[in-house]
């Protein structure tokens, strides 16, 4: 056995614990935080199967910003509880809050908790086989890529087949996306419609928070604009570069050194729709040149840049409006 | 990277989604049901990929890598709605689960 | 005409909602006004669309230029230009009902905000569905389609739409991991290219079912059903008649490219029959359930989980083998006219309904007696949607039963037969009780007033339903029009 296989098979036992954990954790919050674990483990593993550009992607949207989202409705929930008129002192509020999460968070009986585990070991069974039974060696569609990446104007084969071959999935994901944060807006109380989403968060001057908010963003500013810029020819790109610009965003509104934008916002939402915008515009004017979404060989590189820059702002100002959530009522401990 | 190892973050991914398939099913916690989501669908990201690196040089087949980061931002947006959904649910109810599962645990 | 083929009509079909859709993001309060332009392009584009495909044979676009497997690929056959129309003129309709409850209010709302890019994506989305031949493509669509649909339903209840986006979820996660197992055995993923080279090996008979079982999820087929009536009968009623409508018949619709278009071979008696009983078990389990309904939109929305039920007979009666049986064209055929007088009658219903909603302010059956006589266009349009679901001759509903009984006795399926009679009998009851309420009684009830226009809406639909019936020569040829091993 290898060192390489040695590495790969600790790193799945570590994976497959931390995913157990989080799963099966008594309290959310360290089940949230196994998760987040889990998730850069999982970059991790990205980078053992060669894939960077996947590993950026998950450590940033599916451990950083799915973990913020998690661990932001803990909070709120929590929050909640406590406005419910629980025990009034610090310490008995806590614990009242710890019951009634007990209290319904419940793990089911263990009758159905065995079913299920069989249930799961066939259907992992079914698929494992499923699995073994496909040849070991296979070039899938790396010839075809290799063949064409020459005349995508890109030399990183990940985002030749994201912007060029298959630039009409991005388009729709980008699409996904936007419609993701017009539905959650959908939820926003009618009364507080307009506002500034999320709790304003209240950092003191001289406190950690406050001071992450002064160093990092102009360093998250420049990593992001970075990660745009060469996702062209190596990994990096629009998803990646915008959800640390999101980040960076979000960090200097919770340190107070920026505010949300309100709802109403019209250059909010011009900032919002301008990724797709000038995507599907792109793509038109290709059609009015008789292929829609075609990117003639010597336009390419630039065609592509355009439409990452434009999408990394609108990935930006999305994700982050969509870790923001609804504005809440004003007036709460 | 061997071939051998693809199998092994294939067989990982396997094993993740059984994990994630468990966890949603026998959890009734709103948000855990979202998390459990989320980590059957890395799982299933990470099966996509193993098995995009079956490729016999140094390099990996790119289109699953695409496919998979795509995955990803919608699994997100996704993940964004049902939160947003449960928060607005708890706000409403009080409860962190869905009405029958309330019942079924007698509350 | 020159100029058909010179037109993108397949890229336009998608391009064109999705630009509304953003600019209903952008220009808020006045997208509300976009469907009138918005509605007869699209209208336009979808009668350009089945115009050349029935001159030319099927159409096809290779998206960026890229040929499959590298790029990803469009195609219009008769299946896909009579679902875009379909989709069209009920997406119309229902945009111009919505405009009261989503749209001129003073200031801007959320709903009134967050409707209309919602409504574009999902026109977006069903075309993309429509005219998709790309198996990723199609879970991407899916996604965007579940979104809009999940908070539209929102609008209504949280705890439905919750329920909704959970199984919709697992659904999703089902049939991406179906497709990971296509891919990495065939590696491409349109449906033309693996028609050509799948073997149906383990893998890709996995990555099947894996497939089959988040779109059944997807379309509510029992026992996957739970999460339809709540969602359906709380959201707002344009929102109802979107998802009953149209949303479903995307999942099903998917199903019947992979299952005919990709891998007619691998249609196994285990798939099919299984697919059937289902059907049949949900035809008689969501009949009888709505019959007990106290709700109008309930009733109307336990009549979806039923009617879904006979979209599953295409797969015992007109199975991969048995395709090349003179009589298994007439299922096929059949069960796609049913779809289609569904999707317009369930759409005039509760467009119907929700105006019952405006009147009363409820929607109970027990309270609703005499209203026939407040609101009579609307309790016209409600009656004659109702002909085409109980599948009463001339209608598009009968035409569609009719196709599909014979089918049924000349292939010897029996069962089906009766199960389709029984179904129209239930019908026949679930939906006389609110006619009759409608009917009951010489009192005039004091409602809050609906305008004339707006009751005409859901008539066009329905009398669109029943037109379908004597109209069905045309589309019954132009159905045709690629079908793979076509015997007509």
């Amino acid at each position: 056995m290898t060192l390489g296989l040695a590495f790969d098979a600790l790193l799945c036992l570590l994976i497959l614990s931390a995913a157990g954990l989080a799963v099966c954790g008594r309290r959310l919050f360290a089940s949230i935080a196994f998760f987040v674990t889990y998730g850069i483990l999982i970059g991790i593993s990205w980078l053992r199967l060669g894939a960077v550009d996947v590993a950026l992607a998950e450590v940033a949207i599916g451990a950083g910003l799915t973990g913020v989202l998690l661990i932001g409705a803990w909070a709120a929930i929590r929050r909640r509880r406590g406005n419910d008129g629980l025990a009034l002192d610090a310490t008995g509020a806590m614990n009242a809050a710890d019951e009634a999460e007990a209290g319904d968070d419940p793990v089911m009986p263990r009758p159905r908790r065995l079913v299920a585990a069989v249930a799961c070991s066939v259907l992992a069974g079914l698929l494992a086989a499923a699995v073994a039974a496909l040849p070991a060696e296979v070039p899938g569609l790396l010839p075809a890529v290799t063949e064409k990446l020459a005349d995508s104007g890109v030399s990183n084969p990940v985002t030749a087949v994201l912007l060029n071959f298959r630039a009409y999935d991005t388009l729709m994901e980008s699409i996904v996306l936007l419609m993701a944060l017009v539905a959650v807006w959908a939820l926003t109380p009618e009364a507080l419609w307009g506002d500034e989403p999320g709790l304003r968060q209240h950092a003191r001057g001289d406190g950690v928070l406050a001071t992450f908010g002064k160093v990092l963003p102009p360093l998250g500013a420049l990593v992001g604009a970075y990660l745009i810029w060469a996702g062209s020819d190596r990994p990096g790109g629009a998803f990646q570069g915008g959800t640390i610009l999101a980040a960076v965003w979000l960090l200097a509104i919770m340190a107070g050194m920026a505010r949300a934008p309100r709802q109403s916002s019209r250059f909010l939402r011009l900032a919002l729709v301008a990724g797709p915008v000038v995507f599907l515009g792109v793509g038109l004017a290709g059609a009015a040149f008789g292929v829609f979404l075609g990117f003639s060989a010597e336009y390419a590189k630039r065609l592509i840049l355009l439409i990452e820059l434009a999408l990394a702002v609108s990935i930006a100002a999305t994700l982050a409006l969509l870790v923001a959530g609804t504005p809440v009522a004003r007036g709460g401990s | 990277m061997t071939i051998t190892g693809a199998l092994l973050y294939a067989l990982c991914g396997v094993v993740l989604i059984g994990v994630g398939t468990y966890g949603f099913m026998t959890r009734a916690h709103l948000l855990r049901r979202v998390l459990a989501f989320n980590v059957i669908g890395s799982g299933v990201f990470l099966l996509i990929g193993a098995l995009g690196r079956r490729t016999a040089g140094a390099q990996a087949d790119p289109v699953p890598h695409a496919l998979i980061i795509t995955g990803i931002v919608v699994a997100l947006s996704l993940t964004a709605l049902a939160v947003a959904l449960v928060l607005r649910h708890v706000g409403e109810t009080g409860r962190v689960v869905l009405p029958e599962e309330d019942a079924e645990e007698g509350g | 005409m020159n100029a058909l083929p010179a037109l993108p009509l397949l890229e336009l079909s998608i391009a064109l909602p999705l630009a509304a859709s953003l600019l209903a993001v952008a220009a808020g309060r006045f997208a509300a006004n976009l469907v009138f332009a918005i509605g007869p392009a699209m209208m336009a584009l979808a009668a350009l669309l089945c115009l050349a495909v029935s001159r030319h044979g099927p159409l096809e676009a290779a998206v960026g230029g890229w040929e499959v497997p590298l790029g990803i690929a469009l195609g219009a056959d008769g299946l896909s230009g009579v679902f875009v129309v379909t989709g069209a003129l009920i997406l119309s309709a229902v945009g111009l009902f919505a405009r009261r409850d989503f749209g001129g209010a003073p200031a801007e709302t959320p709903r009134g905000y967050t409707f209309w890019p919602l409504f574009y994506a999902m026109w977006a989305a069903l075309n993309a569905i429509f005219l998709g031949r790309d198996l990723f493509n199609f879970y991407v669509a899916l996604e965007l389609l579940t979104l809009a649909a999940v908070a539209m339903v929102a609008y209504g209840g949280t705890a439905a739409a919750l329920r909704y986006l959970l199984f919709a979820l697992m659904g999703s996660l089902a049939y991406l991991t179906g497709v990971g197992l296509i891919y990495a055995s065939a590696a491409t993923l349109d449906l033309e290219r693996l028609h050509l080279v799948l073997q149906g090996d383990r893998a890709v008979l996995a990555g099947a079912a894996l497939m089959t079982a988040g779109l059944l999820a997807k379309a509510a087929l029992f026992p996957l059903h739970a999460w339809l009536p709540p969602a359906h009968g709380n959201a707002p009623a344009a929102a109802s008649a979107l998802l009953s409508a149209l949303v479903v018949k995307a999942a099903f619709f998917i199903l019947l490219r992979i299952w005919f278009d990709m891998m007619p071979d691998a249609q196994s008696p285990w798939l099919t029959q299984t697919l059937g009983m289902l059907g049949m078990a949900a035809v008689v389990y969501g009949s009888l359930l709505a019959i007990r309904q106290g709700r109008l939109k309930l009733i109307i929305a336990y009549s979806t989980v039923a009617q879904i039920g006979y979209l599953f007979f295409v797969f015992p009666l007109a199975n991969g083998s048995a395709f090349a049986l003179p009589w298994s064209a007439g299922a096929w055929s059949g069960v796609i006219f049913h779809a289609l007088s569904h999707a317009f009658a369930k759409a005039a219903l509760f467009l119907a309904a929700g105006l019952v909603i405006e009147a009363l302010g409820h929607d109970r059956i027990a309270d609703m007696k005499g209203i026939g006589r407040a609101l009579p266009i609307t309790w016209l349009a409600f009656g004659i949607a109702a002909i085409s679901l109980m599948g009463l001759p001339p209608s598009g509903g009968f035409m569609a039963k009719y196709l599909i009984l014979t089918s049924a006795l000349a292939g010897g399926h029996v069962i089906y037969a009766l199960v389709m009679i029984a179904g129209g009998l239930l019908a026949a009851i679930y939906l006389f009780r609110p006619l009759g309420a409608a009917m009951a009684g010489d009192n005039l009830p004091d409602i809050a007033p609906v305008s004339r226009r707006r009751q005409l809406i859901p008539l066009a639909l329905a009398i669109a339903a029943i037109a379908i019936g004597p109209a069905s020569s045309l589309p019954y040829a132009f159905l045709q029009i690629g079908l793979p091993e076509g015997a007509s």
